[in-house]
């Protein structure tokens, strides 16, 4: 999980109510934490710069208006007067509209979609296949149960580095850091599969402070350093834009340049459906692109650590792990040494000179066999992280395969979402 | 922050656990409270498993847990929002003193009085609607019934617990007296008018929902303004329960007008019978409903010149809608506001002190709201291309509280005769044949996804959960 931010080159993730549905209760705006949310007699309105996306306030709408988003170029980014105004919901910019603006659509559709609760988020638009409506919002029945909020973004936490390794080998251009903080005496549980916020300390060019970047946590819940208050978080310095222009991400540059002893701001915990199963012979199907690999991290190393501890039995973990590189891929190297009976681990690398692109959902299809009897065993669990352009892929591919097995993917996928048995969290 | 103990009983976020007798009180409460649930809880339901929203913390997160669970099993729980430690009366004559954590002697009669009077409404509306479930339209709208039917438990345990906690003895008996009342009962009948009212169908549930939950809204609001710190914390955590209530009835009569307009336009008619003979409800009758459920309601704010009511508020118990929110003195001595009355047949406006009106000035914020959704309504009739509009009836149309009681006022606000009332009655209150007709259409559908065709289906389901999910799971 890299940064949940609602902007990205320059065009904003914008957070919108449906003037339809709203019934005008005011929960919204009593509950938002940062007073984005507003309202007149006619409406209740977001301001696009105030908004950081947190979700506080979506499970609590009674009538689902709130869940509402337009992808817009930050410069025709709706203002609060002109909602106000609204009978109903604006459309999508048209390609042409956008082009009109100077940025193309493929742009837009690549801009980071955040989550930070790990729901998936109703994507606007209509496709084909919606591979977002399969993604569970309730944990599996053996989640532990995690603590979430503990520190909203009202009133962050200090955390300490007691570690920043750069994991990727030298000489590559892109770096991915594997930064360990540690919080003292200070309360802060959590669960694989969870995520914490980090508020850079500055300012943006508006004067307004920066909102927090939410990271996905890389290590198990008894610590980074077992029995230690600790965790650790994978996070790749953004170097480059989505059309590779120059550009330095405010937050993934702050943390990959943090020194040990330096303090930084945390918010959260947070998620509480992206969690793993603990009971005996329970199955983790883990699929995940670049930083992506962070939970799945987790969960593995927890795993591991119950089994050296010889305290529990069985269950499979299968990882399907896609990268451009063979030297992209962080924890490389530590996951190659883990034991073949533990973990079945398969990787796809994209960018390889001279051998053609692969991705994790042409992996998933070559073990087809193998994911087909998963799919049938009430046990297994399925998670999928990394970056949005892949969930689609990946979700079809299950897809397939459950029908190919002589399944019928609509029952199968509508019993994991609600078995709490798929996540999705990509961004 | 607080957290919630799993291992107790009792979900709450007030250290039950270390509070022996208000635990016992409260144990002692619970199985009367579940045998009142059986007993006159919704009808038929005990083996059904709901698809719930409970609340188990009063985060964000916390409060929205959805999940099939059997109703009686559900986590009733006693939540106050966070509270703040300095916070200071912000109205009345103790303006500017630190919020009470504890009731004051001289405060304790009135204080009871207005916890029992908001408690009683909670399990009377559950009575008022049990037989409701075994008419339901659709599976999504009877878990919505039954959402609000647990909702409305737990706000009883809500006003029990500030009983028990604050009121010693006193405070036990009125908890125990709160599951005695029975709606509608002649012997032992619940506190306000309004509550002894039948639902007899769904459209009433509706327009019930819509309009005297959305008093209940006004109320708690009042109340969450209160220099009782504890009662001003639990109804603010109320409210957010309460806006579904308000969901459930705004788009349930939309989804009723969808319907309606759909069948006129198919039919290309406005004639009321043949919307009729088409099983769908005409816009008269629907008219009708609310002119009575608004009229109901409107009774419930209280007499419009009241002397409890300026007591209430410049002695701090119950704030004004927003209070915080308003530019004034929030003191209001020597400020007046215009109340109604009927001189020489004719309906005057009265200048009265706003202290001894301010049953009518939460009426007149009350009014505001009201309208702001019927407004709404009319967007689904505009948007259909129907030319008829849904109107909100004259505030003194149809009351039996305060100077207006008993006057014969037409919809639009005339003053008419008792031979005119009698002669145009039918056409402004749902008469027999109109409630004969709506029950005529109540008939059960429980297969996910299917409507009876008097109503539309939702835009959404709940909890981003498909329209034809299996809300209920009847076993």
């Amino acid at each position: 999980m890299t940064t949940t931010t609602l902007i990205d080159n320059g065009i904003l993730k914008q957070h919108l109510i449906d003037p339809e549905i709203c019934i005008r209760c005011n929960t919204c705006e009593a509950i938002c934490p940062v007073n984005a949310i507003t309202h007149d007699d006619n409406n209740y309105v977001v301001r696009a710069d105030v908004c950081n996306g947190c979700m506080a306030c979506i499970s609590p709408c009674p009538t689902g208006s709130i869940d509402n988003w337009r992808t817009m170029p930050l410069v025709r980014a709706y203002s609060i007067e002109e909602q106000l105004t609204w009978e109903e919901l604006p459309p999508e910019l048209s390609p042409d509209q956008w082009a009109a603006d100077g940025v193309s659509a493929s742009a837009a559709d690549a801009a980071a979609v955040p989550s930070s609760v790990p729901e998936p988020m109703a994507e606007p638009g209509t496709q084909a296949f919606h591979s977002a409506k399969f993604g569970a919002t309730v944990p599996p029945w053996s989640a532990a149960h995690p603590y979430t909020n503990l520190f909203p973004p009202k009133s962050p936490t200090t955390a300490t580095v007691v570690g920043n390794f750069n994991c990727t080998e030298a000489g590559f251009e892109s770096e991915t850091h594997h930064v360990v903080l540690d919080f003292g005496s200070m309360p802060f549980p959590v669960l694989e599969g969870q995520s914490i916020g980090i508020v850079p300390p500055g300012t943006d060019a508006l004067g307004k402070a920066h909102h927090a970047r939410q990271y996905s946590i890389a290590s198990p819940r008894n610590g980074e350093r077992p029995g230690y208050n600790n965790l650790a978080l994978t996070v790749k310095r953004v170097t480059t834009d989505h059309d590779g222009n120059a550009v330095r991400g405010i937050a993934s540059n702050y943390v990959c340049d943090l020194k040990v002893g330096d303090e930084v701001q945390v918010v959260g915990p947070f998620g509480s459906s992206f969690l793993m199963p603990n009971h005996p012979r329970s199955h983790i199907v883990m699929i995940c692109t670049g930083t992506g690999s962070a939970p799945m991290r987790a969960m593995t190393e927890w795993r591991r650590r119950l089994r050296s501890s010889g305290k529990f039995e069985g269950g499979k973990l299968m990882l399907f792990f896609g990268a451009r590189t063979q030297q992209e891929l962080p924890y490389f190297g530590p996951l190659q040494n883990l034991p073949k009976d533990f973990i079945d681990i398969n990787l796809a690398f994209s960018r390889t000179a001279g051998q053609p692109k692969r991705y994790v959902q042409d992996l998933m299809r070559e073990r087809a066999a193998d994911l087909a009897a998963l799919l049938r065993d009430g046990n297994s669990h399925f998670y999928v992280c990394g970056l949005k352009s892949m969930e689609e892929g990946v979700v079809m591919a299950l897809r397939d395969i459950a029908n190919e097995a002589g399944g019928d993917w609509e029952t199968v996928g509508a019993t994991l979402k609600r078995e709490g048995r798929l996540h999705l969290e990509t961004y | 922050m607080s957290s919630i103990n799993y291992s107790e009983k009792i979900p709450n976020n007030v250290n039950l656990g270390e509070d022996r007798t208000l635990q016992r009180a409260l144990e002692g409460w619970q199985p009367n409270f579940i045998n009142w649930w059986d007993d006159v809880g919704p009808e038929g339901s005990t083996n059904h498993d709901v698809y719930l929203r409970t609340a188990v913390s009063v985060d964000p997160q916390g409060w929205a847990q959805f999940g099939h669970v059997k109703m009686r099993d559900y986590r009733w729980g006693i939540f106050l929002n966070p509270g703040d430690a300095d916070r200071k009366i912000h109205f009345g004559d103790h303006k500017g003193e630190k919020a009470w954590q504890d009731v004051p002697g001289e405060h304790r009669a009135n204080l009871r009085r207005i916890i029992v009077t908001q408690g009683d409404t909670e399990p009377a509306s559950v009575e008022q609607q049990r037989h409701l479930g075994l008419t339901a339209p659709s599976m999504y709208d009877l878990r919505n019934l039954f959402q609000i039917n647990v909702e409305e438990g737990r706000h009883l345990w809500a006003m029990v617990y500030l009983l028990q906690k604050h009121f010693g003895r006193d405070g036990r008996e009125e908890a125990d007296a709160l599951l005695q009342r029975t709606s509608g009962d002649e012997n032992n009948p619940r506190i306000l008018g309004a509550f002894n009212e039948k639902t007899p169908d769904w459209l009433a549930f509706f327009m019930f929902t819509y309009f005297t939950d959305r008093d209940g809204k006004f109320q708690l609001a009042a109340l969450a303004e209160s220099a009782f710190d504890p009662l001003a914390r639990t109804t603010k955590f109320m409210l957010t329960e309460e806006a579904h209530h308000m969901f459930v009835g705004e788009s349930g009569v939309s989804r009723v007008l969808a319907r309606t307009a759909q069948v006129m336009n198919e039919l290309k008619t406005d004639d009321a019978q043949k919307v009729r003979a088409a099983g769908a409800i005409d816009l008269g009758t629907i008219q009708r409903y609310l002119n009575f459920h608004y009229s109901v309601t409107i009774d419930l704010f209280g007499a419009d010149q009241s002397s409890n009511a300026a007591i209430f508020y410049s002695s701090g118990l119950k704030g004004r809608y927003e209070e915080g929110k308003r530019d004034d003195d929030h003191q209001l001595k020597g400020q007046s506001y215009k109340v109604l009355e009927v001189k020489d047949g004719q309906l005057v406006e009265k200048e009265v002190p706003m202290l001894n009106a301010l049953n009518e000035v939460l009426r007149d914020d009350f009014i505001k709201d009201s309208v702001a959704g019927v407004t709404r309504w009319n967007k689904v009739l505009e948007k259909a291309g129907i030319a008829t509009r849904l109107v909100v009836p004259h505030k003194a149309f149809n009351r039996q509280i305060g100077a207006l009681t008993g006057i014969k006022m037409s919809p639009e606000g005339r003053v008419v005769t008792e031979v005119e009332w009698e002669a145009k009655k039918s056409e402004w209150l749902p008469t027999s044949d109109d409630f004969a007709f709506v029950a005529s259409l109540m008939k059960r559908e429980v297969e996910p996804g299917k409507f009876a065709g008097w109503i539309s289906p939702p835009v959404m389901g709940i909890n981003r959960q498909p329209v034809d999910f299996e809300y209920v799971r009847f076993n």
